[in-house]
């Protein structure tokens, strides 16, 4: 099974500045150990625990197919051969309150 | 150093002042590597908050699909700040994820929605170290003004 998953700028230390990588994973979070072993360093920018589960980064965004994969069960969004996955940090921040934010 | 037209930055502050006292929000996409602040998109502040912006999941899938189709980068990623200083927050450190852009920041809170001047200014932000950058508003980007 061979996935293409588009790297943002920021995250492009981690594949040796290629744009996109190939992995492979029946599922989201499959897929990101999958980048983990051929990435070391990259799943600890996509993932992080909360209260002792695994989630999504808030402020890190991948889409399947286009489809934004909280709408589609987050790390447990299946994924077929052939699907594209996009990763993009959000655009955000405002002069608000640092201590609404969550640890980086 | 930010080089940018008087029409594009015009267009940056009436969109700060449209919006206050919510945060706006947009980036003037340029062609990769050119560091040429070309064309102006303005996003929709999906938080709706005069303390926050972030972009809307969809609306930020759009914007880089169609940059990556045009070949274009974000050059300026700029957004206001409606009761504060034009200079970044923590939460704006910590979230900046474009190390090549210059993130401007654009202050409302003399004076609103309404006519007068504004704070104008731009940084770079890489690793979370924020260095300050001269702006020069030029009549019209030229060739050699890179």
């Amino acid at each position: 099974m061979a996935i293409e998953v588009r790297i943002p700028t920021i995250l492009r230390t981690y594949t040796g500045g290629e744009k996109a990588v190939t992995a492979d994973g029946a599922s989201l979070g499959a897929l990101i150990d999958s980048l983990e072993a051929d990435h070391p360093g990259i799943k600890e920018r996509l993932v992080e625990d909360k209260n002792g589960t695994v989630d999504l980064r808030r402020f890190i965004n991948i889409y399947v197919n286009d489809e934004d994969v909280r709408f589609i069960g987050g790390l447990d969004a299946e994924l077929s051969d052939g699907d594209q996955v996009v990763v993009l940090p959000a655009v955000a921040g405002g002069a608000g309150d640092p201590a609404q934010l969550p640890a980086h | 150093m930010l080089t940018i037209d008087q029409a594009t930055y015009d267009a940056i502050v009436a969109h700060a002042k449209r919006d206050h006292p919510v945060e706006a929000c947009g980036i003037v996409a340029g062609p990769e590597g050119s560091d040429r602040p070309e064309r102006l998109v303005e996003m929709v502040n999906a938080a709706g908050s005069p303390t926050f912006y972030e972009y809307d999941s969809t609306d930020l899938l759009e914007l880089y699909k169609d940059l990556d189709r045009r070949d274009e980068e974000p050059v300026v990623i700029y957004h206001s700040h409606s009761a504060t200083e034009a200079y970044p927050s923590v939460t704006d450190i910590k979230l900046a994820s474009e190390p090549g852009a210059h993130y401007v920041l654009v202050s409302t809170r003399e004076h609103g929605n309404n006519d007068g001047p504004v704070e104008f200014r731009s940084y770079r932000i890489v690793d979370g170290v924020v260095t300050e950058e001269e702006v020069a508003v030029v009549p019209t980007l030229t060739r050699s003004e890179s």
